[in-house]
């Protein structure tokens, strides 16, 4: 089988395939141009006739459930990232499939760590043959150098849970490693040695996988409360020592930033947002997990009490920040998709306004409707940005593959999209002619905010109104670009051949880019 | 192979900066290593430059290594030529262009509530200074600097003086103690330096002296401009003599008093309520005001206390200073809205100037506001006011047509 095949041009002029691993694809046509036709996905029927009566569905250990869910060459294997850094169960899967013997087999992560580049050795032994998720660190250099024998598919949270629903993605097994679960398999995050607070990565997971385990830690009697993942869609239950490294759980990605360049960035932010009439009663906001993402929120803040007024919803990844926020009144609900520190565990499970979401309620194509659009504004970050306001979050500007597209695809659709980020880093100016890699299309992506200017896209004729006048330093994107350039100088480009090691998929299951192997 | 000399930083957390080591040779030619941080995007510009630093000191035969975690040119060709002077006697320097933003004169009395002192060997702080809009920057080669890194140092902040865009805040340079800081005056004195802060001023004729070489530098030069100084008074007896050196020169705009050598001068601690240096704050302000330059406050050493800075702004401010100087920059805006007037002074000052204007529309000698004569110092001190509240915000720039 060939990696990839026919590569056409898309809407947004890039070179792609059209077959990747031997699947059909289609070409990116443009923001909600591509309606899919046809049925949901689903697996096989099941029925509880043929399930244990006393609803006991431990197996002695994870190798036997893998066994029993018949485990074998070239299944598509899933596991979630509520654990971050700290998962121990992708690696040990893959070591039990090693000893068994199984080949071919793809991993489709919800999104991969550095504590996983062990697969690695899965993947030269050929017990993995690719993998369908973000491809970050050690992992990402494997991919990018060409090694993979497989292309990556780079998907968001979003786009994951439509190519689930769809059926592009065929889930064989599921593990899904629970901080608390009965033997039933009803399980939860809010509770146990490794505590996430939720489990919404892993909810399409098990509905539409053909086995779903569930592996815990923490195994309680029934009933498993709340029950986040239902046990009727669990095949089996393993109880394990451990399944997490708790402190690796929490990440230390959640700290505000103390650079002061940045801290400036983000204060021109949210008085942007002020300036813009965003901020006002009953408004929405959702702002990543980066530390200058957490400053914004933490100015956004200090803009509701001066005015006195709340939010009606954030959205999350939470944080100690957000729940100090609902906590202290500035805001009626955290609609969360992770809880990034304990903080935010302890708030899901004792606070009604902390809700637990997933990607099915927030971000999926194929729900009537998802939560990410009617955001009011959006913060996010991004690698690249070019003059049209496309922007790159997947790989560095040398062309290696540097982060997993999150849920940021999906933020695009809120009402406005902003991205603070410095004009230049390490030299690299962000603004450039042309990003390395298309990850969103610059008709979604509405302000850059960097420490020399905030650039609005022209699109956005009431933003560009409604700064008329202001304080903020506002200039057109090629001001911003030609300023880097005059303080770095003009970067050249990186060194990438022509082969393609992996594609970038829209939320809609179209590829919108593909990923060129680095030269060394 | 020879000698081998280094100059730069090197580290996990050095970035916008380079270690280079060059050692010379006879024949063989050049021998260019890069590793940097920027893998391919800049390699071959870093190449570029290093090969023209090279030629300019007509360097034939050489091993050459970067390690470069990001630094811009004029960072490179710093460290370039200060690896270079350590093994080849040449006075020659080599210059990177002076960007226009950098020919900019300062006025005698121009605002000075806030100067940000960023270390002279530390570019990564340099860069992004002027974007948190203080009054004035500081390229700091004495404390900030330890003796063996002096020489980097000087390369490093001349080329800043040349190349980096400070956006408005006024250029200055501490130099190093006398005699030391004699020689950092080459380095800075061409460079379109706006104001030269002097530690440890304790005389006149330390100004005088600062002054007579900064003029034979101009004259060698050819240049015109004014350059200021802002002498330091960090001892007991430069309390002493504080009216003495603020009269010591026309271009003496200002002195600042700096407590932490102060202090230990008098042999105690320094407090956050400032005891200790009443005298000596009062000292500085009183000659500052007698010889009309502006009396310039000590840093606060604490960045994390901005409620402790706030009130030390407004002591210092109730004192009679005009400004005082940061070590980070999220001091500044506390340091700008605490020295502006506040919103009691603004009303009053609007009153006056309102009423001052109307006499002069109506062609009347006198003005008044309600019963009260206002005399013409009053008026002035108004205007200062108003000056000051439109720069800092707290007043819109078209307040009377508001």
């Amino acid at each position: 089988m060939k990696k990839y095949d026919k590569l056409i041009s898309n809407a947004l002029g890039r070179q792609v395939p059209t077959v990747v691993n031997g699947t059909e694809m289609v070409p990116y046509q443009g923001v909600g141009k591509y309606v899919p036709e046809g049925r949901r996905y689903a697996p096989k029927l099941s029925s509880c006739a043929r399930f244990p009566d006393d609803g006991n569905k431990l197996v002695p250990g994870l190798k036997e459930a893998l066994v029993k869910a018949g485990l074998k060459d070239g299944m598509t294997i899933s596991t979630h990232h509520h654990f971050r850094n700290g998962d121990l169960i992708a690696v040990e899967i893959f070591k039990i499939a090693k000893d068994l013997g199984v080949k071919g087999l793809v991993w489709f992560p919800s999104a991969s760590f550095p504590c996983h580049a062990p697969l690695i050795d899965y993947m030269e032994d050929g017990t993995i043959h690719h993998m369908e998720g973000s491809m970050n660190g050690p992992l990402g250099k494997y991919t990018s150098e060409g090694k993979m024998k497989g292309l990556g598919v780079l998907r968001s949270h979003g786009g994951r849970y439509q190519a689930v629903q769809d059926g592009e993605v065929q889930i064989d097994i599921a593990v899904i490693a629970a901080p608390t679960a009965d033997e039933f398999g009803n399980a939860h995050g809010v509770d146990g040695p490794a505590a996430c607070g939720l489990l919404g990565f892993a909810l399409a997971d098990s509905q539409y996988a053909e086995k779903v385990i569930v592996a815990t830690d923490n195994l309680v009697p029934f009933p498993c409360i709340p029950w986040q993942i239902q046990g009727n869609y669990v095949d089996y239950v393993v109880e394990m020592e451990k399944v997490g490294d708790p402190e690796k759980i929490v990440s230390g990605t959640t700290q505000i930033t103390k650079s002061p360049d940045r801290q400036l960035i983000a204060e021109m932010t949210a008085k942007f947002c002020d300036q813009a009439g965003i901020i006002r009663e009953g408004w929405s906001f959702q702002a990543g997990a980066g530390g200058t993402s957490l400053s914004v929120g933490l100015y956004f803040a200090d803009i509701m009490r001066k005015k006195k007024i709340k939010a009606r919803f954030v959205r999350g990844g939470s944080n100690k920040y957000l729940v100090d926020m609902l906590e202290e009144g500035l805001t009626d609900y955290i609609l969360d998709g992770q809880t990034f520190d304990l903080d935010g565990v302890r708030s899901m499970r004792e606070n009604r306004g902390h809700v637990n979401t997933s990607p099915f309620t927030s971000y999926n194509y194929h729900g009537k409707g998802n939560f990410a659009q009617f955001v009011d504004v959006v913060v996010l970050g991004a690698t690249e940005v070019d003059v049209n306001f496309n922007a790159n979050v997947a790989t560095h500007s040398d062309g290696y593959l540097l982060h997993g597209l999150g849920g940021w695809q999906n933020c695009l659709f809120s009402k406005t999209v902003i991205l603070p980020i410095p004009l230049f880093r390490d030299r690299i100016p962000v603004i450039r002619d042309e990003v390395t890699t298309i990850c969103g299309p610059g008709e979604l992506i509405d302000v850059i905010v960097t420490e020399r200017g905030i650039a609005i896209n022209p699109n956005r004729k009431d933003l560009i109104e409604k700064l008329k006048g202001s304080d903020l330093p506002v200039k057109t994107i090629e001001e911003l670009k030609d300023e880097a350039e005059r303080i770095c100088g003009k970067p050249a480009k990186p060194n990438l051949d022509d082969e393609i090691i992996a594609v970038i998929k829209w939320v809609d299951g179209t590829v919108i880019d593909a990923v060129r192997k680095v030269k060394s | 192979m020879g000698k081998k000399a280094t100059a730069g930083n090197k580290g996990d957390k050095v970035r916008s900066d380079c270690y280079v080591s060059l050692e010379l040779a006879d024949s063989e030619g050049l021998d260019i290593h890069i590793n940097s941080k920027t893998g391919v995007l800049y390699s071959e510009k870093i190449r570029a430059l290093a090969l023209k630093v090279l030629s300019h000191y007509s360097i034939e035969n050489a091993r050459i290594h970067i390690e470069d975690a990001g630094a811009l040119d004029f960072v490179l060709a710093a460290r370039i030529e200060a690896v270079i002077k350590q093994l080849k006697a040449d006075d020659e320097a080599f210059l990177m262009p002076l960007i226009e933003e950098n020919k900019t004169r300062t006025a005698r009395d121009r605002y000075r509530f806030s100067r940000l002192y960023l270390p002279g060997n530390s570019p990564k702080l340099m860069l992004n200074a002027g974007v948190h809009n203080p009054d004035g920057i500081i390229l700091d080669l004495e404390d900030a600097v330890s003796p063996d890194k002096k020489e980097d140092a000087r390369y490093l902040v001349r080329n800043a003086l040349r190349q980096v865009n400070f956006y408005g805040a006024e250029r200055m340079v501490r130099i190093n103690q006398l005699p030391l800081g004699i020689r950092d005056l080459e380095f800075i004195v061409p460079h379109q330096v706006n104001l030269i802060l002097v530690p440890k001023c304790e005389s006149k004729e330390q100004v005088e002296e600062v002054n007579k070489h900064i003029e034979a530098i101009k004259k060698t030069n050819n240049l015109d401009y004014d350059i200021w100084l802002m002498p330091i008074i960090e001892s007991a007896l430069g309390v002493v003599k504080a009216y003495e050196i603020a009269s010591a020169a026309d271009n003496v705009v200002a002195i600042a008093v700096g407590l932490e050598d102060y202090t230990a001068d008098l042999g105690t601690m320094r407090t956050e309520e400032g005891v200790e240096s009443f005298y000596a704050r009062s000292a500085v302000v009183n000659a500052a005001r007698a010889a009309k330059i502006q009396p310039i406050d000590s840093v606060f050493s604490d960045v994390s206390d901005m409620e402790a800075l706030k009130q030390n702004v407004l002591r210092s401010k109730a004192l009679g200073f005009d400004g005082m100087g940061c070590i980070h920059p999220r001091q500044i805006k506390v340091i700008h809205q605490n020295f502006a007037p506040d919103d009691k002074e603004i009303e009053k000052a609007r009153k006056i100037y309102l009423a001052f204007m109307e006499a002069e529309k109506q062609g009347l000698g006198v003005v008044s506001l309600g019963t009260k004569m206002i005399d013409p110092p009053v008026v002035k001190r108004a205007q200062k006011t108003i000056d000051v509240a439109v720069k800092t915000g707290k007043l819109d720039e078209n307040w009377m047509n508001v």
